[in-house]
């Protein structure tokens, strides 16, 4: 089994209030080094790479699922052996 | 008519709905299983706020997949009435009847409270007894209630006389435009985040909403298709 | 690891930890098994005779509550009270409290204290209708409070919000006191027909153990000793995982419950929610109820984590877990109605008739203890008590006189006191309307949910002041349960019966043992005068921090009867030339503990006048019976800043004003005299509502169509614009909660 982590965030152009509050939150912890913040999610995803390719598995996976394309976006890495 | 209400796990406004049609305007409503796969006998379907699967993943991406959709689908191309309130209209987007999909509030705050609407398409099966620019009161409840599509789409909604409700004052979660609620193109399927049901009985203090359901029960009879 | 043999324990002791006294453990070896317990069988003793349990200390003061009347139909000792409305329907009702997970993880502990409560409503059969809450923090200039406030703010509204069950009213206050020990309450109502009322009973020898829910995990063990020993910022290490609610999980089990209940009940011989102390109290307290024995198999038990031991099994505090008794041969219709919900349903035991409390793990008994040992031998042990040194020195002073220089300027400011402003920026995150019944939500003297397919509705509110208690336990008492009376009778309804939880300190401490003891006498006396029996609660001991005890704090929920829709009041003013009326007694000067006492010299200080409960009761029953014949168009309760508040908040919202004449002086306006109301009737109901209430309502003058509030006092006039006053009211909370010092 393969673990694959899977990165869900919001598009470029999508204001993200959380990752803004977040920001604020760190500036007023007197980070002024901080210049933005974005939130996202990742799945860890144990799969089988004998049964489907990784990539295939990763695509459809997103695509039908943990993906919403008209706000997000995805990416992912191949972590380790389980 | 007889109008399906559909409940999915974790829906929680189903009786709302059921109650709104059922007990106020006496109309032939049935609730209808996550799971049921014939939706045949039924002429309008109507999808309750609530929080499906638990709002996990994503508010309506996991009940998308439920057994119930594809008869969904199917009405809603056959252009038979179909509506879809809160977690309702997420689920709508999610599952591609309607464009753009619903963020967390601004305020990253669930929020409830009646805010003030303009209804601005009347064609609809569902707002032909509101006159156009009319100023209704509404209530509220929701998390994820911002509504977003990029600008082409935004455009396009705006030429196709697509949005239906839109937040009159204050703008409660964010969404562009002041979207509040939008039909399909063909203008037969609705999703909005205020909820109508909860406006329908002096009693709770409020009876703007009566008329989305009046709307549906009359539609047979007047002709709203399109723009 | 291995665990302990008990050898061991005898000579290593772990169970001082867990809660037991060495006189305790001492009794269970010598008096009760005849033997040492094994590591799991003490682990059971902990808990089950924890104070959260068994209620060992609190016990012979309970006995001073009176719990029955012709309309109760289940007192405490279940899951819920039920008291009967009529129409074959039953009311069911319970308060608990969070506060010690709550102080830990705000959002999570808020959360599972709601999620606790509702399954104790639908235990018994009932579909929870609404939940109230009581919430007690430390001053919001305090970041860590704010952090506290928004997280359990949060975490009820997040389990309430996805279960559907609407948020209808509760209280918040501000005393330093509760900072380093938060006092969070949930309360739930529910309704239910009285053919379904069910019991946690496990009888029938035979007869299924049944556990449905979510698995088991190592989460919250020890919860209910955690519950009964107080916090020092040096225990924070030890402090148990908190649980985790999974709303969605719980919403599904009470769909099913509910449908078992209602459609299937000649399968089910009891059923329990697993709360404190889970699997343990569950069980044992279903057997002994019954007068039964149980034999489990734990390794059936659902489990999340691998190599769970059977104390850990036993203990868990994992959320979303019913456990049914079933009649036997019933048990795959009972699995598979689960399954309908995607719950998982299984058989872990039998229920025997040697009284035996029996516990196997992979064939290996592993604890067996008479049942009633856990749950009927407890070591109830007298508590020394002493009047609190402070009492006697408020006795002797001289009472405090508060220096008004100016009234306008005085209730302006008392508008922005935390405790009385308004608490919209919170409520507005609780949906309050969901399933279409609130008729008066959040920010009202009570919650009014209409009750579907009748003309009647249900008034409910929470209620404690803590100020009052700690200047006078026994007045103090008395006077939650007149506030709670006042905001139910001010609705339109008719005090029915209440439940309580009862929030102190270290009991073991003499002069808290006093606390409790006179304020529930205080209590009881009231509920006596009031004929509102105390059908369910909840005590929660031990809420101290680094030594200081809370004030301690008896919330009061109260749950009263509307006949008629139609005579539900609401408490703001409905039209310009209706009369203004001050209904009660006569406004006294009291200040000890007043808003207005804390405002000016932030402390609370002096003695209580009594109480005059019967003359209350007299007046506020007549009163009602000018509503329930239409004479009354809004009423409000006096409460925190007294009537000056009480007419600011009226007018709020209404689009009107009022013009008022009162033959006080301007300190008066602030003075918080129990049990009075301002009401308002049309003129031509003047002389039927005037002889109806005689004596106990004054006019004081009548709402105007000028939005503005004028006030004539003795020594001094104002006028202030409603709206000014309102957006002070409102902007306080929202000003206190963005600001960083």
């Amino acid at each position: 089994m393969t673990n694959v982590r899977i990165y869900v965030t919001y598009k470029e152009s999508v204001f993200d209030p959380q990752g803004d509050t977040i920001k604020q939150a760190i500036h007023a912890l007197g980070h002024d080094e901080v210049a933005d913040v974005k939130v996202g999610k990742f799945f860890d995803v144990q799969l089988d790479p004998t049964k489907k390719d990784i990539s295939t598995a990763v695509k459809e996976i997103a695509e039908e699922l943990l993906v919403n394309f008209n706000l997000e976006t995805y990416e992912y890495k191949v972590m380790e052996e389980v | 008519m007889k109008i399906a209400v559909v409940v999915f796990p974790g829906s929680n406004c189903d009786i709302d709905l059921y109650e709104a049609l059922h007990t106020v305007l006496g109309a032939d409503v049935e609730y209808v299983s996550h799971k049921c796969e014939d939706l045949s006998e039924f002429d309008a379907v109507m999808l309750p706020g609530g929080f499906s699967y638990g709002d996990y993943l994503r508010c309506g991406a996991i009940a998308r997949f439920s057994k119930v959709m594809p008869e969904i689908v199917r009405m809603a191309n056959e252009g038979k009435p179909v509506f879809g309130t809160c977690n309702g209209f997420q689920i709508l987007t999610e599952a591609g009847l309607l464009p753009g999909a619903l963020k967390q509030n601004n305020s990253l705050k669930f929020v409830c409270k009646t805010v003030p609407l303009v209804v601005e398409n009347v064609q609809t099966p569902f707002t032909h007894e509101y006159t156009n620019g009319e100023v209704i009161n509404l209530p509220i409840a929701h998390a994820d209630g911002s509504y977003y599509a990029d600008e082409e789409t935004l455009a396009q909604l705006e030429e196709n006389g697509q949005v239906v409700f839109r937040y009159a004052k204050e703008n409660p979660n964010g969404s562009l435009h002041d979207i509040a609620g939008i039909c399909n193109e063909r203008g037969n399927v609705l999703g909005m985040m205020p909820h109508p049901e909860r406006a329908v009985e002096a009693l709770l203090g409020n009876e703007d909403g009566l008329r989305v359901f009046k709307s549906l029960l009359t539609s047979g009879t007047v002709k709203t298709e399109g723009k | 690891m291995a665990e302990l043999t008990p050898k061991e324990i005898q000579t290593l002791k772990p169970y001082l930890e867990w809660g037991l006294t060495q006189k305790e453990y001492d009794y269970i070896c010598d008096k009760l098994l005849h033997r040492l317990p094994n590591y799991t069988e003490t682990g059971l003793f902990a808990v089950m005779w924890s104070e959260h349990c068994s209620y060992k200390k609190s016990k012979p003061v309970l006995r001073l509550f009176p719990n029955k009347n012709e309309r109760v139909l289940q007192g405490p000792g279940e899951g819920a009270g039920i008291v009967d409305i009529g129409d074959d329907l039953a009311v069911v009702f319970k308060a608990e409290s969070h506060n010690h997970p709550s102080a830990v993880e705000p959002y999570e502990g808020a959360a599972t204290g709601v999620g606790g409560i509702l399954r104790d409503i639908f235990s018994m059969g009932a579909r929870p209708i609404a939940s109230l809450d009581s919430l007690h923090f430390g001053e919001l200039t305090d970041e860590r409070t704010k952090y506290l406030v928004n997280g359990v703010v949060a975490g009820i509204g997040g389990y309430g919000n996805c279960m559907g069950i609407p948020t209808v009213g509760g209280e918040m206050t501000f005393d330093d006191c509760y900072r380093g020990n938060c006092l969070v309450n949930a309360m739930s109502v529910g309704l239910m027909e009285q053919k379904d009322m069910q019991k946690g009973r496990a009888a029938g020898v035979g007869n299924a153990v049944i556990y449905v829910g979510a698995k088991t995990g190592r989460d919250g063990i020890h919860g209910a000793t955690f519950a009964s020993s107080d916090f020092s910022d040096e225990k924070e290490t030890q402090r148990s995982a908190v649980q985790v609610g999974n709303p969605f999980m719980e919403k599904l089990l009470m769909e099913a419950c509910l449908k078992l209940t209602h459609e299937h009940a000649d399968w089910l011989v009891g059923i329990q929610d697993m709360g404190a102390a889970g699997i343990a109290s569950s069980s044992c307290e279903m057997a002994s109820k019954a007068g039964s024995g149980l034999v489990l198999e734990l390794e059936k038990v659902p489990q999340r984590e691998t190599e769970m031991t059977p104390y850990e099994i036993m203990l868990s505090e994992s959320q979303e877990r019913m456990l049914l008794c079933v009649r036997k041969g019933y048990e795959e219709n009972v699995i598979k109605l689960f399954k309908e919900f995607d719950l998982e349903a299984v058989v872990i035991g039998r229920v025997t008739d040697d009284g035996q409390y029996v516990l196997k793990h992979h064939g290996e008994v592993v604890t067996d203890i008479p049942v009633t040992t856990l749950t009927d031998d407890v070591l109830e042990e007298p508590s020394a008590e002493q009047m609190p040194k402070r009492l006697k020195e408020a006795k002797e002073m001289a009472p405090w006189t508060p220096d008004v220089t100016d009234a306008k300027q005085t209730l302006l400011a008392l508008l922005q006191q935390p405790t009385i402003a308004s608490k919209e920026m919170f409520t507005q995150t609780y949906d309050s309307q969901v399933r279409t019944s609130t008729v008066l939500g959040p920010g009202s003297d009570a919650g009014v949910m209409r009750i579907r397919k009748t003309n009647k509705a249900l008034a409910m509110t929470t209620d404690g002041n803590g100020r009052f208690v700690y200047l006078d336990p026994e007045i103090g008492g008395q006077m939650a349960v007149v506030e709670a009376c006042a905001n139910v009778i001010s609705s339109g309804a008719l005090p029915l019966a209440m439940t309580d939880c009862l929030n102190y300190g270290d009991p073991n401490d003499p002069e808290i043992y006093y606390e409790l003891h006179h304020s529930v006498a205080g209590m009881a006396k009231a509920c006596e005068v009031f004929d509102t029996p105390v059908i369910s609660g909840n005590v929660s001991l031990y809420n101290e921090n680094n030594g200081e005890a809370i004030y301690g704090t008896p919330m009061v929920g109260m749950v009263g009867l509307i006949e008629n829709v139609k005579h539900i009041i609401s408490s703001t003013v409905k039209q310009a030339g209706d009369l203004l009326y001050l209904v009660g007694v006569k406004t006294k000067a009291d200040f000890a503990g007043s808003e207005l006492q804390k405002m000016q010299t932030k402390k609370i200080f002096g003695a209580l006048n009594p109480v005059e409960l019967t003359t209350i009761n007299d007046y506020m029953k007549k009163l009602l019976t000018t509503m329930q014949t239409g004479l009354v168009q809004s009423s409000h309760d006096a409460s925190e800043g007294g009537l000056g508040v009480c007419l600011a908040e009226t007018l709020f919202g209404s689009g009107l004003g009022a013009s008022v004449e009162l033959d006080l002086t301007k300190e008066l306006l602030f003075s918080e005299t129990a049990g009075r109301f301002v009401v308002s009737v049309s003129p031509k109901d003047q002389v039927a509502f005037e002889t109806a209430l005689g004596e106990f309502a004054t006019k004081i003058g009548e709402v105007t169509a000028t939005e503005n509030l004028a006030v004539t006092l003795t020594d001094e006039n104002f006028s202030v614009p409603v709206a000014t006053a309102q957006k002070l009211w409102e902007e306080a909370i929202p000003c206190l909660m963005k600001s960083k010092d």
